[in-house]
């Protein structure tokens, strides 16, 4: 199974067609399959939370929006998730490479890997965790959840999702 | 002039446009000089009235105008480039630019000093970026409309606020009144 085209193509049969992304090495994959989409605006951001903003702005203009981002970024969008997301009640579904896990090589990233499932959780945000490639099957499920109750939703994709930090 | 005496001279101007208005007091001014559900009120989540303009404009074609602040646009400088890069015809940034951080107690920025916006847009890649005198406003924000192409406007004016009260409408009422409009 080809995992970013598997993604790429739950995200079209799903209508998101307005897509920003900060770059990870275990999401330059899934990147480069979304930019070569038709069906997806792909718009880089700079910041995640400048993301939420954007993604919020589309899902206003009529667009199904997604924001594809590390784990790190919980530590940079909390306020955005609560005042912007949260608070007007829009869907964000939040495809993030999930480092500092199991067969990560770089010992800083386990520094926010122990805080990011408890930070989701004391935000009330749905978390899912994907571990093994078979996991990727309850994507499409996740996204329909998402649209369904209007919250931003977590997806944590893993090293040993990806095949191993680096070796995919 | 201030920035609540330039929105009272554009509100005719901004009543049939799409409009994302910044945190704090720009919104509390907007609202109480001409409430409409074609504004969309930040009351959260300093900076990003710009991204979210942004994101209106690409996926929709009506214009969007984003009234944003110096000081929001300090705190989420990336934008600049992401607006110079992607931003469509229909997007205009109008960045009331006094000095201050007018909701906190007119605290000076950094655009009050040796700053430029207007060169920071430039060099981010905006193609189309006018610096206005504040009387000025209304004209070019008009001539940024009927332009029909890409715009970030710097507005220089004077440091205050007028007191207006806190917005009180729920925030998903705020949301599905604006979407309705977009729509519409």
């Amino acid at each position: 199974m080809n995992i970013d085209k598997k993604i790429a193509d739950d995200l079209v049969a799903n209508d998101i067609s307005f897509v920003t992304t900060v770059p990870c090495k275990q999401l330059a994959g899934v990147i480069e399959e979304i930019d070569q989409r038709d069906d997806i605006f792909h718009i880089p951001s700079n910041k995640e939370d400048e993301g939420m903003g954007l993604c919020a702005g589309a899902w206003m203009g009529g667009k199904r929006p997604a924001i594809i981002m590390q784990n790190t970024a919980i530590g940079v969008t909390i306020n955005t998730l609560a005042t912007l997301i949260q608070f007007y009640r829009m869907p964000l579904p939040m495809i993030i490479s999930y480092r500092g896990e199991l067969r990560e090589p770089v010992a800083c990233q386990v520094e926010m890997a122990v805080h990011t499932k408890a930070l989701l959780n004391q935000l009330n945000i749905p978390t899912y965790h994907f571990h093994w490639q078979r996991d990727v099957e309850e994507l499409d499920n996740i996204l329909k959840y998402t649209f369904m109750c209007s919250k931003p939703v977590a997806i944590l994709t893993d090293a040993n999702f990806w095949g191993g930090y680096g070796d995919q | 002039m201030i920035r609540s005496e330039i929105l009272k001279e554009i509100a005719p101007i901004l009543r049939d446009q799409l409009v994302v208005c910044n945190i704090g007091i720009p919104s509390q001014e907007l609202h109480a000089i001409d409430d409409q559900p074609t504004n969309f009120y930040m009351l959260g989540t300093m900076g990003l009235a710009s991204s979210i303009g942004l994101g209106l404009a690409i996926a929709q074609p009506k214009t969007v105008i984003v009234i944003d602040g110096d000081g929001s646009v300090l705190t989420n400088l990336g934008t600049l480039p992401t607006i110079g890069n992607n931003a469509p015809a229909n997007y205009i940034l109008m960045i009331i630019d006094n000095g201050s951080y007018g909701s906190t107690g007119d605290q000076p920025t950094y655009t009050g000093m040796k700053t430029d916006l207007a060169g920071m847009a430039r060099a981010a890649g905006c193609d189309n970026v006018v610096e206005v005198q504040d009387v000025d406003t209304g004209a070019a924000l008009q001539a940024a409309i009927d332009g029909g192409t890409a715009t970030v406007m710097v507005v220089k004016c004077d440091s205050g606020n007028a007191k207006m009260p806190v917005i009180t409408m729920d925030p998903v009422v705020i949301r599905d009144r604006f979407m309705k409009s977009v729509a519409g």
